[in-house]
């Protein structure tokens, strides 16, 4: 079994095409990650970020291509459990306390209420346990959102620009996070338009207008393109794209 | 029931919308006798014929407001990326908006039947019943209906043209047997006329068993329709 997961991809995507309406915002993607990978997904905004993020959690529609991930079709109900999605916006209830939204949500996973301590833990909440998310500052309410998406502990989760809007110390924290959690073997797929992230990451993939245009190391970036940041490096290969 | 519980405790949270679903109502039965104190035999008619319209309009506003808020702010797209059986998502709505529905009849009838001296004619039960259904009438109508809009200004524009003409037909401003023949038929099937002439007296029980089945008939209806509309895949 243990060797079994080791060899599943985490995901495991070929010729991913999708179309919405008569726009065609994922042009043939392909790519893998594996379990323990923590990847960066960037790109200028409108790039297909999000369609990507929402396709492989099977809320967006396939036109062509295939997409799986943890060895089974994107949008199986067994996934449903075993992926941790953080939307952009915090997806949250502003009228329920911390505790409530965790405690409701861990419900509908079928997880008790230790699990939705245990994640109110790890982005540590607890001291805000009992108050209302809508009296919580926009990092705060980031935190509970993540949260959520950690419950029950999945083996991959797929943040949708996780960071956005928050302070420097904040950031730090999350990031310290989604390190600690891959190398507990938890595959993150995280999207950001802060480059300075980049780092942060094992792996990058740069798409534009829904091309993948570079699938490497962080190193690897700053080596090809020559510069001597990652906000540099982004324009240069954005630009310097055929 | 996860789901009934998380929308009680988001009332809970929300004490001035409690109340307002609980005073309105009431105050506007108060006003209406007031109104009609000169004409006590009107009061009589219109006072018991207004719980039915009352919980359909109130619950209908509330919940296609509020599911539409799920539906924009993502947490509905959460759940659904979740295991969420589409049934405890419908079923929650309606379950916790009957329970309003029903303490919000609960009051109205208290009052009327004290303060505002409205004589007592009906069954007790039968008025919980029409109530009961009337809410939920309102709530699966706006589960459905709230598919249909993208903004909150939207969703609260349907209030007038679901309930408005509803109201127009329903019995209260021109008696059924006055209509032109073509609304007459239409009004027969609407649900608010269902809800308002369940409580009228002295009926045969067959009538009464044919007003509840048009409205169970509409409620099962509407929350179908309801549940189709909340897509896990969308294109």
């Amino acid at each position: 079994m243990a060797s079994d997961m080791a060899h599943e991809l985490a995901l495991d995507v070929a010729q991913l095409r999708v179309m919405r309406g008569r726009q065609e915002v994922l042009r043939s993607l392909t790519f893998e990650v594996a379990r323990g990978e923590l990847v960066g997904l960037l790109g200028p905004s409108g790039s297909g970020k999000s369609t990507l993020m929402r396709t492989l959690l099977g809320v967006q529609r396939i036109t062509s291509g295939t997409a799986r991930a943890l060895g089974e079709r994107v949008g199986a109900p067994s996934l449903r459990r075993r992926i941790g999605y953080m939307a952009q916006g915090s997806a949250i209830y502003p009228d329920l306390t911390v505790l409530e939204n965790l405690t409701y949500f861990s419900g509908i996973l079928g997880l008790d209420q230790a699990q939705a301590r245990r994640a109110m833990d790890i982005v540590d909440l607890n001291l805000h346990a009992h108050r209302l998310v809508t009296s919580l500052s926009g990092g705060e309410r980031s935190r509970v959102s993540l949260a959520v998406a950690l419950l029950g502990e999945p083996p991959l989760l797929i943040l949708d620009e996780p960071t956005v809007g928050l302070d420097p110390v904040l950031r730090e924290d999350l990031w310290s996070t989604f390190s600690r959690v891959t190398e507990e073997g938890t595959a993150v797929l995280v999207s950001s338009h802060v480059m300075d992230e980049a780092a942060r990451c094992g792996r990058l993939l740069l798409i534009r207008e829904g091309r993948l245009l570079f699938d490497d190391t962080p190193a690897a970036l700053l080596a090809r393109t020559g510069a001597r940041g990652y906000d540099e490096a982004f324009v240069r290969l954005i630009k310097g794209a055929p | 029931m996860l789901t009934v519980r998380r929308i009680l405790q988001q009332l809970r949270h929300d004490p001035r919308t409690v109340g307002l679903l609980l005073v309105v109502p009431s105050a506007l039965v108060g006003l209406l006798a007031w109104s009609l104190v000169n004409r006590p035999g009107d009061f009589a008619t219109l006072g018991p014929r207004l719980l039915g319209v009352f919980p359909l309009t109130v619950m209908f506003l509330v919940t296609s407001v509020t599911t539409l808020r799920e539906r924009t702010n993502g947490t509905l797209e959460r759940l659904l990326t979740m295991p969420l059986a589409k049934a405890e998502f419908i079923l929650g709505y309606a379950g916790a908006f009957a329970l309003v529905a029903i303490a919000q009849s609960i009051l109205v009838s208290a009052l009327s039947y004290t303060w505002f001296g409205l004589a007592h004619q009906g069954i007790p039960w039968r008025e919980s019943g029409v109530a009961l259904c009337a809410g939920l009438l309102g709530t699966a109508f706006g589960l459905a209906l709230s598919a249909l809009a993208t903004t909150e200004f939207q969703a609260v524009q349907f209030m007038p043209a679901f309930i408005l003409p509803q109201l127009l037909l329903c019995g209260l401003m021109v008696p059924l047997g006055q209509l032109p023949a073509t609304l007459r038929y239409v009004a027969d099937v609407l649900p608010m006329t269902a809800a308002v002439h369940a409580i009228t007296s002295s009926q045969t029980d067959l009538y009464y068993f044919e007003q509840f089945a048009i409205m169970i008939v509409y409620i099962v209806a509407a929350l179908v329709v309801g549940s189709a509309t909340l897509r896990r895949r969308t294109k």
